[in-house]
């Protein structure tokens, strides 16, 4: 069974004037069919608007579709009686981590979420620091968290999730308001519960160089899928990216530009390694170093 | 005609169990006309520094010279300032409060003391500046599109007519085509107008791109200040506070260790092309 899977779904946000009557409809969504496989690590890209928060939104059921369905683990988001299953099942980590955090001290505010699904006290320690464990955040767990950095304050929020023992998280662009740092910190977490705790991750990002690590790559426009595919054979398309509002790595856009001026380069070189390791076969080959 | 900050310190919360020194010892001077580059991790002092050149943040020590005039002067007319050096905080967006993008561009002259009809061109010309349709004018700010709403606060700052125009980290929640149209803009305004830019960011690449000057901040100092192909040559330095250089910077750095005999000083797509097809033609 995927973790996830849509078929056809279709969203609509539906502007109403103040009498009722409809003003205008939007189609955030458009016909959007895709599976998730368990334990893949997926990202979502998409200019402003696309579409791809109205999605995340629609996988915990925070959105039902206006037409078509999705199934979160086998269970279709409309049937009310298993919303909270669902919740369970697919957790979501925000773009700001100032909303997200609610307690005092941070390991409450990481209890806080096993404590509302109704588990015995001392499995909810025993998750809390689990989970901080795993997000590297233990030593901070007596911390308040408003004096943490905005990576820290995000791995929080994630750890939060965490115990709340999800097959599935989606993050929707949880390191737009960090620094370098913390938008690494964030990913690198991300990417080991991925590996370690085989945590399904749906990622969605405006920062091309998060996703080169993902099992698949996912570009929507206008409500609807456009591409997907390894990371490899989405960067391959240079043009085709930029036409969507997105953009590649440095490092690939400039193996492209010197594809384009006769170097014999492979196409979607994703990292640094990579490029000098391509260059040097061309620089080599012609014995000019 | 320039901004002079001299020996600045800042403490926050000076004699409290919250007391932090948030600005150490700080002295550059700004030249009229400058696109400056002012980036450090979270934390490093940037957002400080920037509230001391409009005077919205007094220095514990230190002094800043806008002009030639010391604006700490008892008598510095700190209001006239303030229309001089226009600040842009993060996600300015959520100050757009009026009920049409006009009104809301129109608020920061009105207060000058202009005629409405001078208003009105401030207002338009700086919509037309940041590239918003004439259509969306009488639009409400709230039904734009994100990068649209960050350009309408950005206009309410350039209706003002600064001769300083500071951004902090302006394009930060932007899709990446939303992140060159902004940038590519503000690059606009600052040769059209000719007036002087500080673009706080996080990303070098955009830096690189764009300014003609990096100043680095990390703890509170000032720690590099100099063009970008000199700045990002400490990219093992700037590692250690926690910045990074252009990845097409490591890219050449990396190249040359391998034996191939490329410049290493490129920070940009197009001077790295340059330098590798130098070497591979021979």
């Amino acid at each position: 069974m995927p973790m996830i899977q849509s078929s056809d779904l279709t969203f609509e946000y539906i502007r109403r004037d103040e009498e009722g009557n409809v003003e205008s409809i939007t189609k955030a969504l458009d016909g959007v069919s895709m599976e998730i496989k368990k334990g893949d690590f997926v990202a979502i890209l998409g200019h402003n608007g696309s579409g791809k928060s109205t999605l995340a939104k629609h996988i915990n059921a925070i959105l039902l579709p206006t037409e078509g369905t999705l199934y979160v683990d086998g269970m279709d988001t409309k049937e009310e009686e298993r919303l909270w299953d669902i919740r369970q099942t697919a957790g979501m980590v925000f773009q700001n981590p100032d909303n997200q955090i609610i307690a005092t001290v941070v390991e409450e505010d990481v209890g806080f979420g096993p404590e509302n699904l109704g588990v015995p006290t001392k499995e909810i320690w025993k998750r809390v620091e689990e989970s901080l464990r795993a997000v590297g955040m233990y030593e901070y767990r007596t911390h308040s968290p408003n004096k943490l950095s905005g990576g820290q304050k995000q791995r929080v929020a994630i750890a939060g999730i965490m115990a709340m023992k999800p097959q599935c998280i989606v993050l929707d662009e949880p390191t737009a308001m960090l620094d370098p740092n913390g938008r690494k910190e964030v990913i690198r977490t991300v990417r080991e519960l991925n590996s370690r705790e085989k945590v399904t991750v749906l990622l969605i990002t405006h920062y091309m160089e998060e996703v080169i690590h993902a099992d698949k790559v996912i570009v929507m426009d206008d409500g609807k899928i456009v591409m997907q595919g390894t990371p490899r054979e989405i960067f391959s398309q240079v043009e085709k990216l930029k036409s969507f509002r997105m953009d590649v790595p440095q490092i690939t856009e400039l193996a492209y530009e010197l594809k384009k001026a006769g170097m014999p380069l492979p196409d979607g070189i994703l990292s640094v390694e990579e490029f000098v390791e391509a260059v040097g076969r061309c620089c080599d080959v012609g014995g000019r170093r | 005609m320039s901004i002079i900050i001299d020996q600045l310190n800042y403490t926050y919360s000076p004699g409290t169990a919250y007391e932090k020194q948030a600005l150490k010892d700080i002295s550059l001077v700004i030249e009229d006309g400058e696109f400056i580059g002012l980036i450090g991790h979270t934390g490093s002092g940037k957002s400080t520094l920037i509230q001391h050149l409009n005077g919205l943040v007094k220095a514990t020590g230190g002094s800043v010279y806008y002009n030639g005039a010391d604006i700490y002067d008892a008598d510095y007319n700190l209001k006239e300032l303030r229309t001089k050096v226009g600040l842009v905080f993060q996600y300015p967006e959520h100050q757009l409060f009026e009920t049409t993008v006009l009104k809301d561009v129109q608020f920061g002259p009105k207060n000058l003391s202009l005629t409405p009809l001078e208003v009105d061109l401030r207002a338009y010309g700086a919509l037309k500046q940041v590239g918003i349709p004439d259509d969306l004018i009488d639009a409400s700010p709230f039904e734009l599109s994100g990068g649209q709403k960050r350009r309408v606060a950005i206009a309410g700052v350039l209706a003002m007519e600064p001769e300083v125009l500071i951004l902090d980290e302006p394009t930060a929640g932007l899709d990446p085509k939303g992140r060159d149209e902004i940038l590519d803009q503000i690059a606009k305004i600052h040769d059209e107008r000719h007036i002087t830019v500080i673009l706080v960011s996080h990303s070098m690449e955009d830096v690189a791109k764009y300014v003609g000057r990096i100043i680095v901040m990390d703890h509170g100092r000032a720690v590099f200040d100099g063009a970008p192909k000199k700045v990002f040559s400490h990219y093992k330095e700037l590692e250690g506070i926690g910045l990074a250089a252009p990845q097409v910077t490591y890219a050449v750095n990396a190249l040359r260790e391998r034996g191939i005999l490329v410049k290493t000083d490129a920070t940009t797509v197009q001077e790295a092309k340059a330098a590798v097809l130098a070497v591979w033609k021979g």
